[in-house]
């Protein structure tokens, strides 16, 4: 149990690192885009856009951090 | 064009982490002998190689665009991670990585470590030589992995792992000193500017969309995410300053 965990943690922190809520936003920010493109839209700005949004704020709240 | 920023973000990618990884094994090597710390980097580059060969083809039998959008999104949040330690790094809210410093920790290490030698070999400098290049080296793997199985280029990525496990390998018998004037922190900049630009592109096409200008599309992205990051560096010093007025 303590294997898997640690295992489960390494690949967490090798992946997701410092702050989850970029991969969340990644995540959420492609199941739009996967949307909108189904609907016709050309959606290419959007990933780009949202991966300035989510480190911009990834960034502030580690400074705020200290 | 896609080739030649492979190439480059594998090769810089390899490069970084395995200068990190030949300061442990040097630290390792200078307090305790060489024998068995070598043991350990053969033995990891051997489970490195067996990685890379086994989930690399095994990837490319997977459909091209759940791949790409798999393998994108991975990529993505792999790279910002790389670029937001760099821009962290660059505007003084981290300190820099130093590769002396390093040594010296690593070196106090090894020497205060007791001595375990069981069939000829001393245990703390295989795992530690073993534990270094195995780590520094997954994400060489991964990275190359990415790359080449996304691009159908995996040959491509693997050479330029390998152009860079020569390079660094070679600085290092001649140099016998951690490679502290390699741009290490530049390097990052870069390769997390370029992890974060393949991510972004792949893992869009994933998701279904048409590039304007197809792969030309990545020097665009490049370019922006570029902009903005040293946008965001100049912003977070001038805040540092603000904060701090003393150190300005």
């Amino acid at each position: 149990m303590r294997f898997i965990r640690s295992f489960a943690a390494f690949w967490w922190d090798f992946i997701v690192g410092d702050d989850w809520r970029v991969a969340a936003g990644i995540a959420i920010a492609l199941c739009l885009t996967a949307a909108l493109t189904d609907y016709g839209w050309s959606a290419w700005w959007l990933l780009p856009l949202a991966v300035a949004v989510l480190l911009a704020r990834s960034l502030q709240r580690a400074t705020r951090a200290g | 064009m896609s080739d030649v920023f492979l190439f480059l973000g594998a090769f810089l990618a390899s490069a970084v982490e395995m200068v990190e990884a030949l300061t442990i094994v040097l630290a390792v090597g200078v307090t305790r002998g060489w024998r068995s710390p070598l043991i350990g980097v053969a033995a990891a580059t051997a489970a490195l190689v067996a990685i890379i060969a086994a989930l690399g083809p095994a990837l490319q039998l997977m459909p091209i665009d759940v791949l790409r959008l798999v393998v994108g999104a991975l990529l993505l949040c792999f790279g910002l991670q790389w670029l937001r330690k760099a821009i962290l790094r660059s505007s003084g809210y981290r300190p820099m990585h130093d590769e002396q410093e390093a040594f010296l920790a690593e070196r106090a290490e090894a020497a205060a470590a007791g001595r375990d030698e069981r069939i000829g070999i001393d245990w703390y400098g295989f795992t530690i030589a073993f534990k270094g290049v195995l780590l520094e080296g997954l994400e060489v793997a991964f990275i190359v992995i990415t790359f080449g199985s996304t691009q159908g280029r995996l040959g491509l990525a693997a050479a330029a792992a390998g152009a860079a496990l020569v390079l660094v390998a070679t600085l290092g018998v001649l140099v016998q000193a951690p490679l502290s004037r390699v741009p290490e922190n530049t390097i990052k900049f870069a390769v997390g500017l370029l992890l974060t630009t393949f991510g972004t592109f792949w893992a869009a096409e994933g998701a279904g969309v048409s590039w304007p200008g197809d792969e030309l599309a990545l020097v665009g992205l490049l370019g922006f995410l570029a902009a903005f990051a040293f946008f965001l560096v100049h912003l977070l010093r001038r805040q540092r300053i603000s904060l701090q007025p003393g150190e300005a």
